[in-house]
C-alpha cells in the first residue's frame, strides 16, 4: 500500500507550521535567558484574535497581524511580571497559559461554529504562511548568529550580570525578545484556527504550545534544530493519520501516541547526555530561567 | 474602619446573600453535564437545544443548569457531584464516558435521579437512553454509496466502542448495497470533539482518495476540510446547516427534546422510574436532515424511502445475510441483529479491510 511521499510532505509542512512559529519565537526568548512557559496561552490568544479579525475583515492576512498583536500583548503581561516584578518565570508562564486558555474560552463564545475566510494561497500549493515559516528559520539564525544585536541578546542570555556590567539594557532586550516570542506564538496559533481547522473552538491548540517548548530543547536552542523538530512532530502526526486511512495494520493507539513518544524519546536522549547542572543540558543559555536583579 | 470590622461585615454580607437561596426549593432543578462546548454545532449543541425545550415547556417549574466541556474520567465525578450537592434532582450526563462516574455518584445520592446517555449500566436511580444512530447511518451510507465517484468513502471514528462500530458497519453495508465497488477507510480521532484532529483526519482521508466523509466526531471541522477539497460530507448529531447545500448533503440530527421533556415531566409528577431505552427514527429521536439539491433526485428518493421503511419497522439496517470481517457467519438470510448483539458489537462486517483497534 503505497502512500505518496509528496502529499505526506505537503500535509507535514502544514501540520508543522504552527509549532514552527511558536518554537522559533520561544527560541529567541530563551536565548535571551527567559523561560516563557506561557506559549500555549499566547498561541490560543493569537488563534482567537486572528480568527476574529480574519472573520470580521474577510482577510486572513489581517487575521495574522491581529494574532501577532494579541500574542505580543499577552506576553507583555508575562514580561512585566517577570522582568519588573521579578516573579518566578516558571510559575508566571504556567499562569499565563491557564489565563490565556480561560480568557479565550470566554471571549470565543460568539465565534464558535463560525466559518473562516479562505486562506491565502501561495506557490506550489503551499500557503503563504508556510513559506513565511520556512523563511523565518534562516532569518532567525542569521539574526542570532551573524548580527550584532543577536550577539548581544545571546550574551544577555548567557550571563545577564556580565551583560549588565557592560552596560547593555538587559530588561529592555528581554522585553523585546518576549514580545517577539509572543507575536510569533500568536501567529502560530492563528494558523491553526484560520488555515488548518477553519473555525474556532475553545482549547483548540490542544497542547501545541507544550510541543513547541519541547522542540526548543530538542533543537538545543538552534533554529535549524527547531525546523527539524517541527517537521519530526508534524510528520509523525500526519503519517499516523495517513497510515490509518490507508488501512495499515499497525495498532491505531500506537500510531496516535507516536508523535508524543518521539518527542519524549528525543528529550530523554538529550537530557541523558547532560553533564552540567544547567536546566536542559550544556547547550542551554547560561541564565535561562534565572531572575535578573540589577545590583546597581 | 479596621480589619476586624471589615471582615465581620463582609462575612455578614455573604451570609445574608445566601438566604434568598432557600426560598426557591419549589422548582425542580435539572442539571446537564456536557462532554463538549454548547457551541460545537454538533452533539452537545443538540443536547442543549433539548434543555432549552425543557425550559420552554415547563417554564417556572424548572430551573436548568449545565456544565460544559467536562472531560470523561475522574473530573466528571467531581462535576456531577457538584450538581448533586447543589440541589439538582435530575441530572443528565450526556456522553458514554460518564458512565462509571454517574453510577458512582448515584450510589452516594440515592434521592437524585440520573439519566445517562448511550451507556449500559443502570441502577434504581439511573436510567439510560440511547438513539439508534445506525438507522440514520444506513440512510447516509446509501447516499454515500451513490454519490462517491472514487468509490472510496471515509469514516472519522471517535473511540472504538460498539456505538461507533455500529455506525461504520451500517454505513458500509448500505453503501455497498447500492455500490458494490465501494471501499471504506477508517481513521480514529480518539476524541469526541477535537476540531484540529478531525480536520487532520479528514485531510488524511481526502489524501487517500476519499470523496465522501462520514464522521462520528462532533465538530464541523471535517465539513470545512471537505469543502476545501471538493468532497462531500454529512452533518453529525446536528444539522450543520452552515455547510449547505454542499459539502453537507444531508445530516443525522439527534432530537433529544421529546425524550427530555417527557422525563422531566415524569419527575415532576412522580412517575419516573429507571429504564433503558433505545429509540430510533420511528420514535422521532433520530432525524434525517434536509437532503440538499446537490444530491440527484433519484438518490434522494431512494434515501427517503429507506428512511420510511426503517421508521415503520419494516426494515432493520442489520438484516442478514451478513458475515463478519474474518469471514465467519453472523446473520443468516432474513435474520435481524438483536439489541444485545448490537450493543456489544466489536467487529467489522465482511468487506471492510481496515484493522479494528483492540
Amino acid at each position: 500500500m503505497m502512500i505518496d511521499p509528496l502529499s505526506v510532505f505537503i500535509l507535514l509542512l502544514g501540520a508543522a507550521t504552527p509549532i514552527l512559529f511558536a518554537a522559533l519565537g520561544e527560541l529567541v526568548v530563551e536565548r535571551a535567558g527567559v523561560l516563557n512557559l506561557g506559549v500555549e496561552g499566547m498561541m490560543i490568544g493569537g488563534a482567537l484574535a486572528g480568527f476574529a479579525a480574519a472573520h470580521a475583515s474577510g482577510s486572513p492576512a489581517l487575521g495574522f497581524v491581529a494574532a501577532a498583536v494579541a500574542g505580543a500583548a499577552l506576553s507583555m503581561i508575562f514580561a512585566v511580571l517577570t522582568q519588573f516584578l521579578l516573579s518566578n518565570q516558571v510559575a508566571t508562564g504556567l499562569a499565563l497559559t491557564l489565563f490565556g486558555l480561560g480568557l479565550t474560552a470566554m471571549f470565543g463564545k460568539p465565534y464558535e461554529g463560525v466559518k473562516a475566510p479562505p486562506m491565502l494561497a501561495g506557490p506550489l500549493r503551499l500557503n503563504l504562511m508556510i513559506w513565511l515559516g520556512l523563511a523565518l528559520v534562516p532569518a532567525v539564525w542569521w539574526f542570532l548568529m551573524r548580527s550584532r544585536p543577536g550577539l548581544i541578546l545571546r550574551a544577555v542570555g548567557e550571563n545577564h550580570d556580565a551583560a549588565h556590567a557592560l552596560g547593555y539594557p538587559v530588561r529592555a532586550l528581554r522585553m523585546a525578545a518576549i514580545g517577539f516570542g509572543g507575536a510569533l506564538a500568536g501567529m502560530g496559533g492563528a494558523y491553526i484556527s484560520i488555515a488548518t481547522v477553519l473555525q474556532w473552538t475553545e482549547g483548540m491548540t490542544a497542547g501545541a504550545g507544550w510541543i513547541a517548548l519541547a522542540i526548543v530543547v530538542f533543537a538545543q536552542w538552534n533554529p535549524w534544530g527547531v525546523l527539524a523538530g517541527a517537521w519530526l512532530f508534524g510528520g509523525v502526526t500526519v503519517l499516523q493519520l495517513r497510515l490509518q486511512a490507508a488501512g495499515v495494520a499497525v495498532p491505531v493507539q500506537l500510531l496516535s501516541m507516536a508523535p508524543y513518544l518521539a518527542t519524549i524519546a528525543v528529550l530523554v536522549l538529550i537530557s541523558a547526555r547532560q553533564k552540567f547542572g544547567r536546566s536542559g543540558g550544556a547547550a542551554a543559555p547560561g541564565s535561562l530561567g534565572r531572575p535578573f536583579h540589577a545590583l546597581r | 474602619m479596621n480589619r476586624r470590622t471589615l471582615l465581620g461585615s463582609a462575612a455578614a454580607l455573604v451570609a445574608a446573600s445566601a438566604l434568598p437561596a432557600f426560598a426557591q426549593d419549589e422548582k425542580l432543578k435539572v442539571g446537564f453535564i456536557y462532554v463538549g462546548p454548547v457551541g460545537d454545532g454538533g452533539w452537545t449543541y443538540q443536547h442543549d437545544l433539548a434543555r432549552q425545550a425543557v425550559e420552554k415547556e415547563y417554564g417556572d417549574r424548572v430551573e436548568t443548569t449545565y456544565i460544559e466541556s467536562v472531560p470523561e474520567g475522574a473530573d466528571a465525578e467531581r462535576a456531577i457531584t457538584q450538581l448533586a450537592l447543589s440541589g439538582h434532582k435530575l441530572i443528565f450526563t450526556t456522553s458514554f464516558g460518564f458512565m462509571d462516574a454517574t453510577i458512582n455518584v448515584a450510589k452516594k445520592f440515592p434521592d437524585v435521579k440520573f439519566e445517562h446517555a448511550t451507556g449500559y449500566k443502570t441502577a434504581e436511580n439511573v436510567a439510560t437512553y440511547d438513539a439508534r444512530f445506525y438507522e440514520g447511518r444506513a440512510v447516509m451510507g446509501t447516499i454515500a454509496g451513490r454519490m462517491t465517484k472514487s468509490n472510496k468513502i471515509g469514516y472519522i471514528g471517535s473511540f472504538p466502542i460498539p456505538e461507533v462500530v455500529q455506525g461504520i458497519n451500517s454505513s458500509y453495508i448500505h453503501a455497498k448495497k447500492v455500490n458494490p465497488d465501494v471501499e471504506m477507510k477508517v481513521v480514529w480521532a480518539y476524541s469526541w470533539f477535537d476540531p484540529a484532529k478531525e480536520a487532520d483526519a479528514a485531510a488524511a482521508l481526502i489524501a487517500e482518495g476519499v470523496d465522501v466523509i462520514l464522521q462520528h466526531t462532533d465538530s464541523t471541522a471535517p465539513l470545512a476540510k471537505a469543502q476545501e477539497a471538493g468532497a462531500i460530507g454529512f452533518g453529525q448529531a446536528s444539522d450543520m446547516a452552515a455547510f449547505k447545500p454542499t459539502p453537507r448533503v444531508s445530516s443525522i440530527i439527534d432530537n433529544w427534546a421529546p425524550y427530555y421533556v417527557k422525563r422531566v415531566g415524569e419527575v415532576l409528577d412522580g412517575s419516573w422510574t429507571s429504564h433503558s431505552v433505545w429509540l430510533g427514527i420511528g420514535d422521532g429521536e433520530v432525524e434525517i436532515g434536509e437532503i440538499t439539491e446537490a444530491v440527484p433526485p433519484e438518490v434522494k428518493e431512494e434515501a427517503l424511502a429507506l428512511k420510511d421503511r426503517i421508521a415503520s419497522g419494516e426494515y432493520h439496517p442489520f438484516t442478514g445475510p451478513l458475515k463478519k470481517q474474518d469471514g465467519s457467519d453472523w446473520l443468516a438470510e432474513g435474520q435481524v441483529a438483536s439489541d444485545q448483539d448490537l450493543s456489544s458489537m466489536n467487529f467489522y462486517v465482511e468487506g471492510i479491510t481496515a484493522p479494528m483497534p483492540k
